[in-house]
């Protein structure tokens, strides 16, 4: 690269500033929505809610206090704490049923392994509204509403067929060579397991678990149907602010800013699979 | 539903070779690939028949004494409901504004930087972060913090200049929620033809330089054509999650305005009216639309993933 561009002439350099430029625009233009809510939970309701808007207002930690309940709201811990348990819970099922089933699809592959792999594809492309009345029927026969293990096998399902198909992709990655000659040394398959395919697949196997994590936080249709007071999730807490009440902007600003906070980092930490991950395997 | 493209069979002779002979041995390699196939197939397919099922059904939850099997009558009143065909409009201009909105701007950032230049790191993490704001979390920023018409940024900032103070949400309401979702997925489509243009020839590319081809001639001729599949892979990816979109209907306009799209229209057939066949009805027509999408999708992928198991 640097050789091309040591012959690039000193007009189209001009122009690639030039662009640069607007490249660094467009991003803070995208990125305003999010800097401003982010000041504007640090404002007081009375500056939050200015026309024109109080660029200088004093800081002030109050949109927090409001929002976790020292204001005497209600609390939203036990909300943040079943999105934890929904989300952590359902990417370590996915994982445990993940793995192995990537396994049978790259290194050691069924017949038809890839008719396979588009079976579960396919199945992500039907969308979850159509399957949610049978599910809210069985789970309110079941007496399992408002219960958040339900939830947890949802979110397993919902990012079963992206985990096994990046996971494929990242076993693929593992040379067979390099398994056969471990295997003719006499090595066992679960030492073989976790000597030679784990080292190489392991930061796409993180990768993979950040994104079905990102997808279970994130996730409010179901968690709306079929929870109530006990099993609700973040996005259903925040599904509380819909309407106004007065003043309130700063509340819904630290409200939406800390409960995104877990995606924003599990994104930017998973940054270079994300591409991978959203179009489900199929751009690396 | 099942995979209708035919895939590759693109086994290495290594892999070939492997291949188990008898029949407890090749159940021994299917072994570690069946439980994620029945749950899946337990908790994604089972319930979609039942909602074949339940589609033929008069059913209203408030009266289940009165459920009795009416045939296709269900779709005939949602084929021929205002409301409901209404949805079914909404949803389609919903999906087609924001995934060729998006799309178009995805493209323009991609190509901005796929060039080098200083902080390029860090403007590529400032435009992916819209995308993983929540998207419920995204819908209350632009519901009450940009668009509210009295204290909302775009009004303050619109003030400053002296210009009018509109009602975004009033308005124009469709509008409204299909800016909020092409500022959420614009960053995905980038992402996808980032990744796209990051995968040209570069030695094509420069060989037509030193021919001297034009930029333009460049962008035309080689990087179009190569990001044809790319360009199509983010608008099928992109409408199947936009189709399905709740999150932002729900919470900018609760869909009314007449926002209402397909899957909140069955939401709300089931959860507020207690319609059960009404709305599982609604339902498979999202599903059959979905799956026209699917098909184009998945041959998409089939094309991109074939391509990827022969260069491996």
């Amino acid at each position: 690269m640097s050789a091309v561009a040591e012959r690039v002439p000193q007009k189209t350099r001009r122009k690639g500033a030039g662009l640069g430029l607007v490249a660094w625009l467009l991003g803070i233009l995208f990125f305003l929505p999010i800097a401003w809510m982010a000041l504007t939970s640090f404002h007081s309701e009375a500056d939050a809610a200015t026309n024109p808007p109080s660029f200088a207002a004093s800081l002030t930690l109050d949109g927090y206090r409001e929002f976790f309940g020292t204001g005497g709201g209600a609390s939203p811990w036990p909300a943040l704490t079943n999105s934890v348990v929904a989300s952590v819970a359902s990417t370590l099922l996915v994982l445990l049923l993940a793995l192995p089933a990537a396994y049978a699809l790259s290194i050691r592959p069924v017949k038809k392994w890839t008719d396979v792999l588009f079976f579960f594809l396919s199945t992500k492309m039907l969308p979850a509204v159509a399957g949610l009345l049978p599910i809210y029927l069985f789970a309110k026969n079941a007496g399992m509403l408002d219960n958040i293990w339900l939830l947890v096998i949802l979110y397993t399902a919902m990012n079963l067929p992206i985990a096994v198909w990046m996971m494929q992709s990242f076993l693929a990655e593992v040379p067979v060579a390099v398994i056969e000659a471990a295997r003719v040394d006499g090595a066992r398959l679960p030492t073989v397991l976790a000597r030679v395919v784990a080292p190489i697949a392991l930061p796409g196997i993180a990768a993979t678990a950040l994104i079905c994590f990102i997808f279970s936080w994130n996730e409010l249709l179901f968690a709306r149907v079929l929870t109530g007071v006990v099993a609700e999730t973040a996005p259903v807490f925040l599904t509380g602010f819909i309407t106004s009440q007065g003043l309130f902007l700063a509340k819904v600003c630290a409200a939406s800013l800390v409960i995104s906070l877990p995606v924003l980092a599990a994104g930017f930490a998973a940054q270079d699979k994300l591409v991978q991950g959203l179009s489900l395997g199929a751009v690396k | 539903m099942t995979a209708t493209t035919t895939a590759p069979m693109a086994t290495s002779p290594v892999r070939a070779m492997r291949q188990p002979s008898g029949r407890l041995r090749a159940w021994a390699t299917r072994a570690p690939l069946l439980p994620a196939l029945v749950f899946m197939i337990a908790v994604t397919q089972l319930p979609f028949v039942a909602t074949v099922v339940i589609s033929f059904f008069d059913w209203n939850a408030l009266y289940p004494k009165a459920r009795h099997f009416t045939g296709v009558d269900n779709y005939r009143q949602v084929l021929t409901d205002t409301d409901l065909r209404h949805s079914v409009w909404t949803t389609v201009l919903l999906t087609v504004a924001v995934v060729l909105v998006s799309l178009a701007l995805g493209l323009i950032l991609a190509l901005l930087l796929d060039r080098r230049f200083r902080g390029r790191g860090v403007v590529r993490t400032l435009l992916i972060a819209p995308f993983l704001v929540v998207p419920v979390a995204a819908a209350l920023l632009w519901k009450h913090v940009l668009y509210n018409p009295e204290y909302g940024l775009f009004n303050g900032l619109l003030h400053y200049v002296g210009g009018p103070q509109p009602d975004w949400i009033s308005n124009t309401p469709l509008l409204a929620v299909e800016a909020s979702l092409v500022w959420q997925w614009t960053p995905f489509m980038m992402l996808i033809l980032l990744a796209g243009l990051q995968s040209r020839d570069q030695q094509q590319i420069e060989a037509a330089r030193v021919d001297g081809a034009s930029d333009w001639q460049i962008f035309v001729h080689l990087t179009l054509p190569h990001l044809r599949r790319y360009l199509e892979l983010g608008a099928l990816l992109g409408s199947i999650y936009i189709v399905q979109n709740f999150d932002a209907v729900f919470t900018i306009t609760s869909g009314g305005l007449g926002t209402a799209n397909l899957p909140y229209t069955v939401y709300q057939s089931f959860y507020q009216a207690h319609e059960n066949g009404l709305a599982s009805a609604a339902g498979v027509l999202v599903v059959i639309g979905s799956i026209i999408i699917a098909t184009f999708a998945l041959r998409v992928v089939s094309s991109l993933f074939r391509e990827e198991v022969s260069r491996a």
